[in-house]
C-alpha cells in the first residue's frame, strides 16, 4: 500500500516563509482534509508537494512510498504516481486534451487514450465534445473541475492533492465530482489530499482526517466532526492564537502569488 | 558608380533570358533601371531592424540553363529526386500544380482541365493578357528588390481566373532553387475576376546559399474570393527579399496566409491595398526561426475606400540565437470611413538569446473608424509548462506542445486545410530539431 510522508516541510516565496514544518502522512484509500483560512498556506503546500517553480523548499521531505519528490521535477512526480487538481486549471491554447494526455509519462504508448477519456467522461457528465478542444479554453470553471476529474480518472494516479475542488462547481456537479473521487479511494485506493476551506465537499468525500492549517503548519488534527465545528465556529481559535504569540515569527496572512486571485473579495 | 562592374546581374544577362519581346523587353527596362538603383540602407524605416547591410549582391550570380522551358497546355518534365523530395507538401487533391527548379517550369498538371473553363495556369509568356497583368500590382509596392525581379524573373507563373468562375480544388505553385551561390526571382501573378474565386497554394523551397528574390502580385476583382497560403521552408543559409501585393476591389475579399520557417536572412513584405468599397482582407502567417536565423515582416494595411475590413495576425517564436522582426503600418485614409482594422503580432521567444522585435504603427485620416493594434513578446507561459507537467509531461515535451499549440489560431485560419497540416508538420519537425540539438 502507498503511502504519502510529508517531514518536517518548510518552504518560501521570496524570502518570505510560508511553510513552516508541516508533517502529514496520508495512506493509500484514506481522504485527509486541510482546512485553513485564506492566506495561511495551504495553496503553497499543494504548489510546494506538486512541484511548481517559484518555490524555495528550506527543508523537510515529502516522500511517495519512500521516494523524495522534492528532488525530482514535476513531471516525475506525475509519473511516481502524484496527481494535482488545480484550484484555477489553466488554459492551454492549442493543446488538446487527447494530445496532453497522450504525451503524459502515465499512460504508456499502447494505452487507448481516447477510449479511456470517452468512458471517464461518461461517468462524469462532461461533455464530450470538450475532449477534441484546447486543454481548459472556454471551459466554465465547473467545467474544468469537471475536467481535472476526468484527468485524475485516466492518469490513475496513487495521491491526489486537490486545491479547492469545490469552487466553481454546483450542487449537482460537486457530487458527481466528488463522488468519482471517493469511488477512486475505495476501488483504486487513492489517497487525497483535499485542501479547502469549506466543509461542503465532506458531504460526497467523508473525511478520514482532518488538520486544521494556519500559519503555514497544521495546528490541530481530528476527525471528520473537526470539519463540523470549522464549519460551526471558523478559524479564529486558531487564528487568533497565533496573533497572540508575539515571538510568533510565521507572517499571518500570505497572498500565494499562484492561489485565488479573488480570495480578498471572498474573504 | 552603376552596380554592373560590381556582379553578375547586368542589363546583357537579364536581355539573354528566354521569352517573347514584350517580356524581354520589360526585363532588359528593369534591368537598366536597377543597374542605378540605389541598395536600401538600414538607416531607411522600412529596412531598420533589417540585415540589409549585410547584402552581398557580388555573392551571387544569375541561374544559368541552356535548356527551354516546359510550355504549352499540359506538359511534364522529371524533378530530380532529391528536388522533389523537397516537395514535402500533399498537393494530391490539387485542381492544377506547376513545379519550377532553378527558374524553369519543369511540371505542370490539370492546366488543359481549368482551360476549359477558361482558367489560366501556366506561364505568364503563354498568355494574351501577360503584358497588361505583369507587375499591375506589384507596381504599388515598387523598391529595389521588386525592380530586381521585374529585370530577372526567368519563368513568371499567371493563375487568370475569369469572372463568375468558382475553381474547386487548389491551384499549387512549387518554387525550387537548388543551385548555390545564384539568385533566384520566382514570380507569381494571380487574377481573380468579378464574382470569382479560387484557392492558390504557393510552396517555397530554397535549399542551398542562394538568394531568392519573389514578387507575388494578388489582383481580385470586384466581388472575387482569394485564398492564398506561402510555406517557406528554405534552407537557413539563404537570403529571401519577398514583396506580396495585393489589390482588392469593391466587395472582394483576400485571406493571405504564410509559414516563415526557413532563410538565414528571410524577409516578407506584405501589402494589402483595400481599394474598393467594402473590401477585405485577412492576414496571417506563423514564423519559427532557431539558429541564427533572422525573420523579418513588414506589413501595410492600406484602406483606400469606404468600408474595408482587414484583420492580422502574425504570430511567431524565436529559439537559440534567432531573432524576428515585425513592423506593421495601418493606414486609413480621408475616404476610408467605416473602416475596421486589426492587427496583432505575438511573439514567443523560446531561449535567453532569442529576440523579437514588435512595432504596430497607425496612420489614420477619418474619424469613423474602428482600429486596433496589439503587440507582445515573451517567454513559454510558466503556468501551461507546469500545467503539462503537473499531469505526467515532461518538461521538453510541454513546451513543445505549447509552442506548436500557439501556432494553431493561425493555422486554423488557414484557406487550404492540407497546408494547415502540413505547417503543423513543419513546425514540429523544426521545434523537435531544435530540442534535440540543446539535449
Amino acid at each position: 500500500m502507498s503511502t504519502l510522508t510529508i517531514e518536517g516541510l518548510h518552504a518560501s516565496v521570496a524570502g518570505r516563509e510560508i511553510l513552516s514544518g508541516v508533517n502529514l502522512e496520508v495512506a493509500a484509500g484514506e481522504v485527509h482534509a486541510v482546512m485553513g483560512p485564506n492566506g495561511s498556506g495551504k495553496s503553497t503546500l499543494a504548489h510546494v508537494i506538486a512541484g511548481r517553480s517559484g518555490y524555495e523548499n528550506l527543508s523537510g521531505s515529502v516522500r511517495l512510498d519512500g521516494r523524495e519528490l522534492l528532488r525530482m521535477p514535476a513531471w516525475q512526480r506525475a509519473e511516481a504516481g502524484l496527481f494535482l487538481a488545480m484550484q484555477y486549471p489553466t488554459e492551454v491554447p492549442g493543446v488538446s486534451l487527447l494530445d496532453m494526455l497522450t504525451e503524459s509519462v502515465r499512460t504508456p504508448e499502447d494505452t487507448a487514450v481516447g477510449e479511456l477519456m470517452a468512458g471517464e467522461a461518461e461517468r462524469i457528465g462532461f461533455d464530450e465534445q470538450f475532449l477534441q478542444r484546447p486543454v481548459n479554453v472556454d471551459l466554465s470553471g465547473g467545467e474544468r473541475k469537471r475536467n481535472e476529474a476526468l484527468q485524475l480518472g485516466v492518469l490513475k494516479p496513487a495521491f491526489a492533492v486537490m486545491d479547492e475542488l469545490d469552487s466553481g462547481l454546483d450542487v449537482d456537479a460537486l457530487r458527481i465530482v466528488a463522488g468519482r473521487i471517493e469511488e477512486a479511494t475505495e476501488h483504486e485506493g487513492l489517497g487525497v489530499l483535499a485542501i479547502t476551506h469549506y466543509s461542503r465537499i465532506f458531504a460526497h468525500l467523508r473525511p478520514d482526517a482532518v488538520h486544521v492549517f494556519a500559519g503555514g503548519r497544521i495546528q490541530e488534527s481530528g476527525g471528520a466532526e473537526l470539519a463540523d465545528e470549522l464549519e460551526a465556529e471558523g478559524y479564529e481559535r486558531w487564528t487568533a492564537a497565533l496573533t497572540a504569540d508575539p515571538d510568533d515569527a510565521v507572517p499571518q496572512a500570505f497572498t500565494d502569488p499562484f492561489g485565488d486571485p479573488f480570495a480578498d473579495q471572498l474573504a | 558608380m552603376p552596380n554592373d562592374f560590381l556582379h553578375d546581374f547586368s542589363v546583357d544577362a537579364a536581355r539573354g533570358l528566354a521569352g517573347p519581346d514584350w517580356l524581354t523587353n520589360r526585363r532588359s527596362a528593369a534591368a537598366e533601371e536597377f543597374a542605378s538603383a540605389p541598395l536600401p540602407t538600414p538607416a531607411a524605416e522600412e529596412w531598420r531592424y533589417s540585415a540589409i547591410a549585410d547584402f552581398d549582391l557580388a555573392a551571387y550570380r544569375p541561374v544559368v540553363t541552356d535548356q527551354p522551358p516546359v510550355t504549352g497546355s499540359d506538359a511534364s518534365a522529371t524533378l530530380s529526386v532529391e528536388a522533389s523530395a523537397l516537395f514535402d507538401c500533399d498537393v494530391s487533391e490539387a485542381a492544377a500544380v506547376i513545379d519550377i527548379n532553378d527558374g524553369r517550369i519543369v511540371a505542370l498538371q490539370g492546366a488543359a482541365e481549368l482551360a476549359e473553363q477558361g482558367v489560366h495556369v501556366g506561364a505568364l509568356a503563354d498568355s494574351p493578357n501577360g503584358a497588361e497583368l505583369l507587375g499591375s500590382v506589384a507596381a504599388l509596392s515598387a523598391d529595389y528588390f521588386t525592380l530586381f525581379n521585374d529585370a530577372f524573373m526567368s519563368s513568371p507563373i499567371l493563375v487568370n481566373v475569369p469572372a463568375g468562375v468558382s475553381v474547386d480544388g487548389v491551384i499549387a505553385i512549387r518554387h525550387h532553387h537548388g543551385s548555390a551561390n545564384t539568385a533566384g526571382f520566382p514570380r507569381l501573378i494571380v487574377r481573380i475576376g468579378e464574382n470569382s474565386s479560387a484557392k492558390v497554394l504557393d510552396v517555397q523551397r530554397c535549399a542551398s546559399e542562394a538568394l531568392i528574390v519573389p514578387v507575388v502580385e494578388l489582383d481580385i476583382a470586384a466581388g472575387g474570393r482569394l485564398g492564398y497560403v506561402n510555406l517557406q521552408t528554405h534552407d537557413s543559409k539563404a537570403w529571401q527579399v519577398a514583396t506580396h501585393t495585393a489589390r482588392v476591389e469593391r466587395e472582394a475579399a483576400v485571406t493571405a496566409a504564410s509559414l516563415a520557417l526557413g532563410g538565414g536572412y528571410a524577409r516578407t513584405r506584405t501589402d494589402t491595398r483595400l481599394v474598393g468599397r467594402g473590401a477585405s482582407g485577412d492576414l496571417l502567417s506563423a514564423y519559427f526561426g532557431s539558429g541564427d536565423q533572422i525573420l523579418d515582416f513588414r506589413t501595410y494595411q492600406d484602406h483606400a475606400a469606404a468600408d474595408t475590413t482587414s484583420n492580422l495576425l502574425f504570430k511567431g517564436a524565436v529559439g537559440e540565437s534567432a531573432r524576428s522582426v515585425y513592423t506593421g503600418l495601418i493606414r486609413v485614409r480621408p475616404e476610408a470611413r467605416g473602416t475596421n482594422a486589426v492587427q496583432t503580432n505575438r511573439n514567443m521567444k523560446l531561449s535567453e538569446d532569442a529576440w523579437a522585435e514588435s512595432v504596430p504603427n497607425l496612420e489614420i485620416e477619418n474619424n469613423e473608424v474602428r482600429c486596433a493594434h496589439a503587440s507582445a513578446v515573451g517567454p513559454v507561459d510558466a503556468d501551461q509548462v507546469f500545467y503539462l507537467e503537473s499531469r505526467g509531461v515532461p518538461t521538453a515535451v510541454a513546451e513543445r506542445l505549447i509552442v506548436a499549440g500557439f501556432f494553431d489560431e493561425v493555422l486554423e485560419a488557414f484557406p487550404v486545410a492540407s497546408a494547415a497540416d502540413s505547417a503543423r508538420s513543419a513546425i514540429a519537425l523544426k521545434l523537435n530539431q531544435m530540442l534535440a540539438s540543446a539535449t
